[in-house]
Parts: structure tokens; C-alpha cells; sequence
């Protein structure tokens, strides 16, 4: 099998979560894209994983999918709190501490 | 892996890290009890000693197990001690502190312990995905630790900006392991270097994209120049000795994983030496400049944590192991006198209403003249004074990486040690800033005590002896990193 078409979707959706956390304004959003980006890893991993016929490559995103479930607990729980404290999560209005 | 070798597993390769695990999961049972506040500080204590004893031990007996996924290698282990006593320092630190701010919950320990953990498993493996998964047990905890003042907005911000900065950083990470998973179909670090020359013939492309992505990934959690603009939002926004923890264990851990990903690893890689010195240069010409403009101490000890990170970030460019020695030696050393540093913060940021602005520090010599005189050792230490061990800390890194530069004919190098120099010359300025502040300046009205907690005054003391001590006797503890490094399993 030949990775290099999936690679480049991984990259692509790699590209649009990374445009997404520069430009996005919404904290929901960008944390949105965050996930984009890493779940676009994953996919390469598996591209690869299938490609030398090896494993780990499952194993590994089993691992990650876990990791990320973990950050997004802990993320949206402080966005919660945020959200109780200032009313907002649109990120502009968070400059109490020079960005 | 089949049945028996399941059996043989030696769950002694990862005693410190279970005794940790452990304590934190009799933390999390307990914190329901009223009486759990008092007991969740000694039972982290307790947790945190048990797991440096084991870690003790393991420093002779050097081994790998769990099909090789954990590598108790010298390295390993000298970075296991050091997460350790920077996490029972931070309990001490910021016991009273937690108390006066009505933030004492065991929620705080049990946290600390699982960053604490994750520190450990990122810095005693060879393998990519393990070292990635100790990143996040580390770093998960840490963005609530950053947020831990809920009620207060500052911690709220500098909570939600660690946490998205993160995940982002862990992206790339995550991506650069990614396409060197694609290189080399392996994730263990042992295989890329053995086969590197095969894996580079045949995937060129993926590997160099790898690295870079891996790199970047990095570079945010050390904080180096231009992925830095978190690190002071982040730091004064925290409850203080939780800035002091993340200065230190997290940067040290970090920087750990990087020195045996791209000094051991990745060594081979055509301009990895010229990435890490333009990184090395940026993030110590950054980091102190923008030190000097600074109005709040913990922002300034926040782009002061950069440039030491550019220091330290010009011995990784030179590589072998008389600068990596070097390296470990200054991040033992910069996490004793930046400790020292935090905790006189901490005590005075227990008055109410008082967030580290330089202002708050003049009449400091009057009010508290030991914390006084403790601060001023610390400042020099950070700017490199000797007979403190921060002399001795940059000294070894810029002669080790002189040495690498005349021995390899490599005039990057020394320019590298130059400019290093020149830059430690820029940061005297500030620190004695700080001095200047304490003893010559004078406040309006009466002084502002502070009440100063056993806990801190033996914290204070102890790093100020470490910060001479060193400082006077900084070869025992080189020769105890040079023979860490050494071995590499």
C-alpha cells in the first residue's frame, strides 16, 4: 500500500487545525481544531502503520485517542469555569495578562 | 511478548513511579475527609520520598525492561531524583502559601504527584510514543495546576492559555513521531540509530520532516524563542509555587527527552547542530531583552526561565558528552537558585493583596533582611556570579562547547559561546535590578510584613546553601553528571 495519498489528507487536515487555532477567535473552536490537528497525526500513523505491515501503528493511536480524551476532560472543564467567571470565551476579552 | 515473559516483568524498573502512582490515588480516596487537608501534604511527602529512595537505588543497577519500552539508564535515573526533590521542595514551598489563599486542597498534591509521575516516565524512555505519553501524564495535570485559583481570573487565563498552547505543541509533537514512525517503522530510538544510514537512504523526506515537526513541538514546551509567547502569561498568572515548579521540573524533564531524542537519536541528521544554535541564540537574545522591560518579578523570572533555556539550548547545538554533562549540571544547578528565588516570592505574595511588582520588594532589607540577603544570593546566582553555582553553570557549558568548537575546527560554536557570554552580561542588569530594589529603595509608609512559615524558611536556607555549597564544591556534582551521561542504554 502506498501511503502518500493519505499522508497528504493528513497533512491537509494538519494545515486547516493549525490555520483554525491562529485565526479562530471562539475558544471552543480552536480547541476544536487542536483536535483536528492531532487526530490528522493519527491518521498518518495509521497510513504508515498499514504500509509496513506493522502494528505498533494501532496500538500507538489507541494510545493517543485515550491521551487526548484525558486533555480534552481537563480543557473543557476550565473552559467551563471561564466561561462561569467572565461570561465569555471568546478569546480577545482574555488580556488581563498581556498576551 | 508471550506468557512467561509477562511473568518475568521486574516491576521493580518502575518502583518510583508506582510508589507515586500510589500515593496519589490514597490522596484522591481520602479527599472527601475534613481531615484531609492536613494529611494530603505528608502523605505527597511520604509518596515523594518512598519513590526517591527507590529511584536511589536504581542508580547503581542500570537496566531495560517491559519489552523495552522502559530504559533506567544513568540519564534516567539523575532526571527521576531531580523530579523528585523539585516536587518535595514545592510542597514545602507552598504550604503556607496554598493555606493563606484558602487553596489548600488534596486535589493540589494528587496533581502535583501524576506531573511529578510523568516527568519521570518521559525522561526513562527510549521509546518516541512512551516519552509522548509521559509529556501528557505530565502536562494534563499542569494545566489545571495553572488554573488552580479558580476564583481568581488571572489563573483562569493563564490556565486556559497553558492548556491550549499545549495541546497544540502535543499536535506536533504528535505529528513529527508521526512521519519518523513513516522513516523508520520503528518509535524505539535504539533501532533509528543503529539502521540510521539504511533509514535515511530509503526515506529522506519523512525523516527530516519528522524531526523538524518533533522539534517544533518541543521547543513550546521548553519555551524556546519564537515559541515562547505563553511562558509569561502562563507564570504570572499561576499561584506562585506552582510558577516555581513549572520553572524548573517540567523545563528539566523536557529538556531531557529532547537531549535524548536529538543528542542520542537524532544526532546524525544533516543541520540539526545550526537548528539548535539559531534556537540557542534567538531564545537567549530574546529572552533577556525582554527581561529587562519587565515591571513584575515573576513576568521577569518568567523571560529570565527563557534565557537560561537559551543556555542551556547552546549546549545541546555542541553535543558530546562534555556539554551534555554541562547541560544536566546547569539544570540541577538553575533549579536550586530558581527555587531559592520563588520561594522569598512566595512568602512575600502571602500579603494580601500583592502580586511580585518591583515596587512591592523596596524596604525588603529592613522588613525581612535574611530573606534580603537570601534574595540577592539568588540574583546573583541567576546572573552568574561566582563563588555561586551559577558561575560554575555557565562556565561549564560555554568551556565544554569552546573545547567542542576548537577540537571540531566548528566557528559556530564559539560564536555560539560568545554571543552566550555577551547575553549573561545583559541579564546582570536586571537582576541586580531586583537587589537595587531591596535595599536602596524605601517605601512610603511602614513595611509590610510578611509572615515567614518554617516550611519556606528551611526551603529558603536550603537553596541558599545549595546555591554556595555548589558554588564552592561544583565538582562532585560533575562528576556525578558526567558519569550519568555517560551511560546511554
Amino acid at each position: 500500500m502506498d501511503p502518500v495519498a493519505y499522508v497528504m489528507v493528513a497533512v491537509v487536515l494538519f494545515a486547516i487545525g493549525s490555520v483554525g487555532v491562529l485565526i479562530s477567535r471562539n475558544i471552543i473552536i480552536l480547541f476544536m481544531s487542536v483536535e483536528l490537528a492531532l487526530n490528522a497525526a493519527n491518521l498518518v500513523i495509521m497510513a504508515f502503520a498499514k504500509a509496513h505491515g506493522v502494528t505498533d501503528g494501532h496500538v500507538i493511536v489507541f494510545f493517543m485517542l485515550t491521551v487526548a480524551a484525558a486533555e480534552a476532560a481537563v480543557g473543557l472543564a476550565m473552559i467551563i469555569t471561564l466561561f462561569r467567571n467572565r461570561g465569555t470565551i471568546n478569546i480577545d476579552r482574555f488580556s488581563l495578562l498581556k498576551w | 511478548m508471550n506468557y512467561s515473559e509477562l511473568l518475568a516483568i521486574d516491576f521493580r524498573l518502575i518502583g518510583p513511579e508506582l510508589a507515586l502512582a500510589i500515593a496519589t490515588c490514597v490522596i484522591m480516596l481520602i479527599a472527601s475527609r475534613r481531615w484531609a487537608r492536613m494529611a494530603a501534604p505528608l502523605l505527597a511527602l511520604a509518596g515523594l520520598a518512598v519513590s526517591g529512595a527507590l529511584a536511589l537505588t536504581q542508580l547503581a543497577t542500570p537496566a531495560t525492561g517491559f519489552a523495552d519500552m522502559v530504559t533506567n539508564d544513568g540519564f534516567g535515573t539523575i532526571f527521576k531524583l531531580i523530579s523528585v526533590a523539585v516536587a518535595i521542595v514545592t510542597v514545602f514551598l507552598g504550604y503556607r502559601y496554598f493555606v493563606v489563599k484558602q487553596l489548600d486542597k488534596p486535589e493540589y498534591y494528587a496533581l502535583l504527584l501524576i506531573a511529578t509521575l510523568g516527568m519521570m516516565v518521559m525522561a526513562n524512555s527510549s521509546n518516541l510514543i512512551v516519552i509522548l505519553i509521559g509529556l501528557e501524564i505530565m502536562s494534563v495535570p499542569l494545566y489545571a495546576l495553572a488554573g488552580f485559583n479558580r476564583r481568581s481570573l488571572e489563573s483562569n487565563e493563564s490556565g486556559i492559555k497553558y492548556f491550549l498552547i499545549g495541546a497544540f505543541a502535543t499536535g506536533f509533537t504528535l505529528m513529527g513521531i508521526a512521519f519518523l514512525f513513516g522513516a523508520t517503522a520503528s518509535t524505539d530510538l535504539r533501532d533509528i540509530v543503529n539502521q540510521f544510514n539504511a533509514y535515511r537512504a530509503n526515506a529522506e523526506a519523512y525523516l527530516l520532516l519528522g524531526t523538524a515537526l518533533t522539534l517544533v513541538g518541543f521547543a513550546f514546551k521548553i519555551a524556546a524563542v519564537p515559541f515562547h509567547s505563553w511562558v509569561p502569561d502562563v507564570y504570572q498568572g499561576a499561584p506562585t509555587p506552582v510558577t516555581a515548579f513549572f520553572s524548573v521540573g517540567p523545563k528539566a524533564a523536557a529538556f531531557a527527552a529532547l537531549i535524548r531524542i536529538f543528542d542520542f537519536g537524532l544526532g546524525e541528521i544533516p543541520g540539526i547542530e545550526v537548528a539548535f544554535g539559531i534556537l540557542a541564540i534567538l531564545t537567549m537574545t530574546v529572552g533577556n531583552v525582554l527581561a529587562i522591560r519587565q515591571d513584575n518579578i515573576k513576568r521577569m523570572l518568567a523571560y529570565s526561565s527563557i534565557a537560561h533555556a537559551g543556555y542551556i539550548l547552546v549546549a545541546l547545538a555542541a553535543g558530546g558528552q562534555p556539554a551534555i554533562s554541562a547541560a544536566v549540571f546547569y539544570l540541577i544547578a538553575y533549579a536550586v537558585f530558581n527555587l531559592g528565588a520563588f520561594a522569598v516570592l512566595t512568602v512575600l505574595e502571602t500579603r494580601s493583596g500583592k502580586r511580585s511588582d518591583y515596587r512591592e520588594f523596596a524596604g525588603l532589607s529592613k522588613g525581612h533582611p535574611y530573606l534580603a540577603v537570601a534574595l540577592a544570593l539568588f540574583m546573583f546566582a541567576l546572573s552568574g556570579f561566582p563563588p555561586t553555582v551559577g558561575f560554575f553553570g555557565k562556565y561549564y557549558i560555554f568551556s565544554a562547547v569552546v573545547n567542542e568548537g576548537i577540537s571540531a575546527n566548528n566557528g559556530f560554536l564559539i560564536a555560539l559561546a560568545i554571543i552566550g557570554v555577551l547575553n549573561s552580561f545583559i541579564s546582570v542588569y536586571y537582576y541586580l535590578r531586583v537587589v537595587k530594589t531591596s535595599y536602596f529603595d524605601t517605601t512610603d509608609g511602614a513595611y509590610d510584613r510578611a509572615q515567614v512559615s518554617p516550611a519556606v524558611t528551611f526551603v529558603v536556607a536550603l537553596m541558599a546553601v545549595g546555591t554556595l555549597g555548589l558554588g564552592i564544591f561544583p565538582e562532585q556534582l560533575l562528576s556525578l553528571t558526567r558519569s550519568a551521561v555517560f551511560v546511554f542504554l
